[in-house]
Order: C-alpha cells, then structure tokens, then sequence
C-alpha cells in the first residue's frame, strides 16, 4: 500500500466537515497532481497548474533567504562591531541569530495567511487557491527584520481580506497583495519601516553604547549548543560602536550623494548585500539568480523586467541631467546599486495578475514603474524607496494599459479589411 | 360663499388629511437609514465623508450642519417647486442651497471657530454634496413641503450616522481618544497615564501603538467599504440579483 492510497482513505467527508475537506483536498493537491480535470468549455489546456506554477517563485525566492538569513545576523554584528573583519568570521552565529529573526516572521505570516485563506476556501466552497504561497514567501523578505509580530498579523491580515479575498480571492486582486501588506506597515506604523533604527534588528535605539537584546534563543538555546560545540558564542554585554547610524544607503544618498555613500558602504558591499535593509532586497546577486530561474521557466515576463530597468534608466539619467540635489547627481548606474530595485523588477513587478497581459502594455507598464519609482525615489523625502509606490500605482493602472492597447489592436485591424 | 364651504367639504372628503408622522411618513426617515442609505448604498457624498470623519466631534458638526441644510433646503424647494420654471430649476435650487450652507458657515465662524477650522472648505463644499442636489431634483420638486422636509431629515440622518460610525473607529485607532475636543472628551488608549489603557504601564496593551493609516482618508475608504460588506451580508434586500 502506497502513500496516496492512505491518503486517499483518510479524505475527510465534504458534507459533514466542510473545512476539513478543504484543507485536506489543499494539502492532497500540493503533493500530488490531481488527477480531476475541467468539465466542460476551456480554453486553454497545460499540464501546468497553479502551484506548480506558483512553487518557481517560491523556489527562486530562497536566494534571497538564504542570503537575507545572513545578512541579517551579519548587519547585527557589524553595529556591534564584532565579527565584522570579513563576511565569514562568526559564520555560525550570523546564521543562528538571522534564523531567530527570520523564522517568526516567516511562520507567522504563513498561519494568519492561510489561515486566512483555508476558512474562506471552506466559507465560499472551493479549493483552496495557492495565490498565498507567493505572497507569503514574498511578505518576509520586504520587512525590516525587527518588526513587531503584531504589527505582521495586522498587515497580513489587511492586504489578505482587504486586498485579495474582497476582490473574490486569488487572480482576482488588483494591487500585488505582498505589497499592500507592506504599504499598509508603512504607512500605519511609519517608525517600525523607515528611519534608521529598524534595518538592524536586536538593538534599542542605534546610538554608541546601546545595549543589545538578546533573548533564551540566543542566551539559552544557541549559546549550550555552541559551547558543547566549542565555538565562539553571543555575548550579552555587547553595545553597539561608535559612529554606528544603522542609515541605509538610500538616507546617505539623500543627505550627500555619492560621496557620503561610500564613506560608509563600498560599490562591492552594496552589490553583493552586506548592507541594512529589508530582509531579502539586499544581494543583487541572488536575486538576479531568482529572477533568471522565473525568467528560464516562463513564469515572469522578459519584457516587464526589462522595461523596468529602461525606464529607471532613462528617469536617473534625466535627474542627473537635471542634477538640482546631491541625489540627483549620483550618477544613474549606482542608482541601481541601492535600494530594493532588483527586487522590485524580479518578484514584485512582475506577477502576473496585477501586472498588464498585453506585449506591449508589459512594457508601458515596466516602463512607467522604472520611470516613476526613480523620481519617487530621488525627489520625495518622505519616501525613502519608490518602488512600492510605483508599483502599486501602475498595478492600478494595468487593465487600463490592456484596454487601449486591445482598442488600438483592433482599430489596426479594421483599417485592414 | 356657501359653495366654496361645499367644495373644500368635498375635498376634504376625497382627500383625507395626511397624518404627520402616519406610516408612509415614517418610512421616509427610516429608509434612508439603512435599505436606501445615501452613503453605503446611493454611495453619494463620499467627499466629505473621507475628508472630515478623523474626529467625532467635527463629524458630528458636520453631521448636524448637512441635516440643517438638507432638510430645510428641501423645504424651501418644495414650497417653491411648483413656481420654478424647470429650465432655471438647478440655479435656483443651488441659490437656495448656497443660501442655507452660507448661514452655517458664519454660524459656525462665530461660535465654534476651532472646528470652523478643521472642517475647513467642506461646509462650503456641503453645496456641490451630490446627497443634497440629489434629494432635491429626485424628491422636493414632486413632493410635498412636509414630506420633503422628512425626506431631507431622513437622509441627512443617514448620512449623519455612517459619517459618525466612521469617526468613531477612525478617532479610537487612529488617535486612542474620543469625542476630543468637547468637555466629554476620552482619552482611550495611550503612553501616559490620562488614557484609560496607559500603554506604557499596562501589561496587556504594552504593544500598542495608535495605528497611523486610520489618520489618513484611505482607512474612511476601508471603513465605508467593509461597513458596505457587513450591511449587504446582513440586510437581504441589497443583494444584486444580477
């Protein structure tokens, strides 16, 4: 006897335990490929289904963690000024505090959301739709890494009820739902995602001398393991260094331009992610990594990304042209350097159904993301970062593009016959 | 003399006398509380329900000033309604609007200045208030003075308690307090000691913080959109057929 065979027998009867069955036939079709198809008229036949579909992202996602689970204890030990002599010196513990932090965020996202998502699957009677696989990876790695667990359940639970289950859940969403729970932080509890005291995580304030926190994980949990082991362990008494601000590039940028970014941070550090900031956005590389497997399998579109880079291009060069502030100056190719541009273009720009579905809106739409995120950017104090705005402004915006393109499209192609 | 007893006998016989408050009359300010409910279903005067619900206490100005202007407004234009020549109706309904709206502004200017000031253009903007225009051309220009003047009561009401339930949840989350800015005034939830839940003692609400969006319009969106939801789950007669 198999393994479907047992699964088979322990289905949970629909009528009488309607939320059970969902969860069951959710979890069934995650490890195996239904074997049901579609009655009835369709228009469009693959041996792809959502969550294989869905489960590229979250593949190409772990780039992204793997590295973001470093940098995070790295960043930690960098204010402490410990360990911060080369990336690989306290290996074990940058990895063991970066899980400490990273893993609540991930776990808890992933429950509320779910949660979120299995009772209204049950509630309205259908699968459970996979839509939050994605988002759910997505949320933790655009989050500071101190962020109150609360204020994660509030933001979830806003962009999944708010964003996607009152459009009629997934496919259906018009703004990119990772990004509202995002926009919702930001904009409700502006000091827990902007400033310079959150791209850190386990210290109170970032000025010298400030005590850092540690809890059982470190002190009690890590720390046996690590001295059975005989390796170096976390130090309680630590206090952050002098002349530590815990300022991310882009606040640099806006109070010196170039100069003063790179009194503090190198070319190489801000390429390859050693640097504060949200917890996966930092490593250019990685994502790129993740973007060339969604690229390779189909599932973002060439021409979003693209478009993207262009028109962030075409905008930093106009600003540097135009050259009125110190951060207008950095010259338009370490634009890129900083920031969570990559980020925004591979995972966030592109998902498919907040995005255009035409050609040539795919590149309206990239394009006028790049263009504006930039000046968002470059020209608004108040915004650190634009691409979140920029994406969620244009995602509003995508059908329109998909409307006159479609309009154009025929008017072609009734001047033809 | 005696004909003219007989004719008004005979109409009075034909035509009974309506009640003031009979059923028909009721109706007219219950429906807009709720089946007929100018925000949430008429989804009209949205503007002014974004801009002004961030507090109570101007909502409930607000509140009041729009049952003042609507109900006499449709008053005065019923009583006119069958002198205004129907290609001048709209200026002439507007004059009386901007009439009634000009005196609670100054009203308003004189006695409560503070909240003159946080209301800011949006008593001045009650005159382009679709509710109020609509009211008018839809009802007062084919009703009678009395009823109209329920008719207008009845949706100002309506519109007075979204605006209110609104301001309620935004002023609570948004600023921990209530009904600041009158004597009643509540501090709900805060980091010192005049709130009622002092955040920075207390065990259980340590964690709080006010939540900064519900200062914004945006959350009034939220709020009147998820009020929306709850009405049309609750109240069967809103569902969309089609």
């Amino acid at each position: 006897m198999g393994l479907i065979d047992f699964i088979k027998r322990i289905e949970p009867d629909k009528e009488k335990q309607p939320f059970l069955h969902t969860l069951y036939d959710g979890f069934y079709t995650f490890l195996f490929v239904p074997d049901h198809t579609t009655k009835g008229g369709v228009h469009i036949k693959d041996g792809m289904d959502l969550k294989r579909l869905m489960i590229y992202v979250v593949l190409a996602l772990q780039f992204c963690y793997l590295f973001g689970t470093w940098n995070v204890g790295h960043q930690h030990f960098v204010a402490l000024g410990i360990y911060d002599d080369s990336y690989f010196s306290g290996f074990h513990l940058k990895i063991a505090y970066g899980l400490i932090k990273i893993i609540p965020l991930f776990v808890v996202t992933y429950i509320v959301g779910l949660g979120i998502e299995f009772w209204t699957a049950s509630k309205k009677g259908h699968g459970i739709e996979e839509g939050f696989l994605v988002t759910g990876a997505l949320i933790p790695l655009i989050m500071p890494p101190d962020l109150p667990i609360w204020i994660l359940v509030l933001s979830v639970i806003f962009a999944v009820i708010i964003g996607k289950e009152a459009f009629g859940g997934t496919g259906m969403n018009i703004w990119n739902v990772a990004l509202l729970s995002r926009v919702f932080v930001f904009f409700a509890y502006p000091t827990t995602i902007s400033g310079d005291e959150v791209w850190v995580s386990g210290i109170e304030g970032m000025s010298a001398g400030a005590a850092v926190q540690y809890g059982w994980w470190e002190t009690g949990f890590f720390n046996s393991i690590f001295e059975a082991l005989g390796w170096a362990t976390f130090d309680p008494s630590a206090t952050v260094v002098d002349g530590y601000t815990g300022a991310t590039p882009l606040t640099l940028a806006y109070q010196g331009g170039w100069e003063r970014v790179t009194e503090v941070y190198t070319a190489g550090q801000m390429w390859w992610g050693a640097i504060p900031g949200s917890v996966g956005e930092t490593s250019k590389p990685m994502i790129l990594l993740g973007a060339l497997l969604l690229l390779g399998t189909g599932v973002a579109s060439w021409r979003i990304m693209v478009g993207m880079l262009v028109g962030a291009a075409i905008s930093a060069i106009g600003l540097n042209l135009w050259g009125a502030s110190p951060f207008m100056d950095v010259p338009w190719y370490y634009q890129f350097y900083m920031g969570s541009f990559f980020f925004a273009m591979a995972f966030m720009a592109t998902d498919p159904v907040t995005a255009s579905s035409t050609n040539r809106g795919k590149w309206i739409y990239g394009f006028l993301i790049g263009f504006l995120g930039m000046i968002i950017r470059v020209m608004n104090p108040a915004y650190p970062e634009g691409w979140m705005l920029a994406i969620l402004l244009m995602n509003t915006f995508a059908a329109l593009i998909d409307h006159y393109v479609y309009q154009a499209n025929i008017k072609k192609r009734l001047a033809r016959v | 003399m005696a004909e003219s007893t007989i004719q008004e006998k005979q109409a009075q016989e034909t035509k009974p006398r309506e009640p003031l408050f009979g059923k028909k009359q009721r109706k007219l300010i219950t429906d807009p509380l709720n089946d007929n409910n100018p925000i949430t279903v008429q989804v009209l005067g949205i503007c002014s329900a974004l801009a002004v619900t961030t507090l109570v206490f101007p909502s409930f100005i607000m509140a009041i000033a729009v049952i003042f202007v609507l109900a006499f407004s449709n008053l005065f234009t019923s009583l006119l309604r069958k002198r205004i020549p129907s290609q001048v109706r709209m200026i002439v309904q507007l004059v009386i609007i901007a009439t009634l709206v000009t005196v609670v502004e100054l009203t308003l200017k004189a006695y409560n200045f503070d909240v003159y000031k946080k209301l800011s253009v949006f008593i001045g903007l009650i005159i382009t208030n679709c509710i109020v225009m609509g009211r008018l051309e839809a009802f007062a220009m084919a009703n009678k003075p009395w009823q109209s003047f329920l008719d207008g009561l009845g949706n100002a009401f309506g519109y007075g308690a979204i605006l209110i339930i609104v301001a309620i949840f935004r002023e609570v989350f948004g600023k921990g307090t209530l009904l600041a800015g009158t004597p009643l005034e509540m501090m709900i939830i805060g980091p010192s000691s005049d709130y009622w839940i002092d955040t920075t003692t207390s065990a259980m609400f340590g964690w709080y913080m006010n939540n900064n969006l519900f200062v914004f319009p945006p959350a009034a969106m939220f709020i009147i959109g998820v009020l929306i939801w709850v009405q049309r789950a609750w109240n069967k007669k809103l569902i969309d057929v089609s």
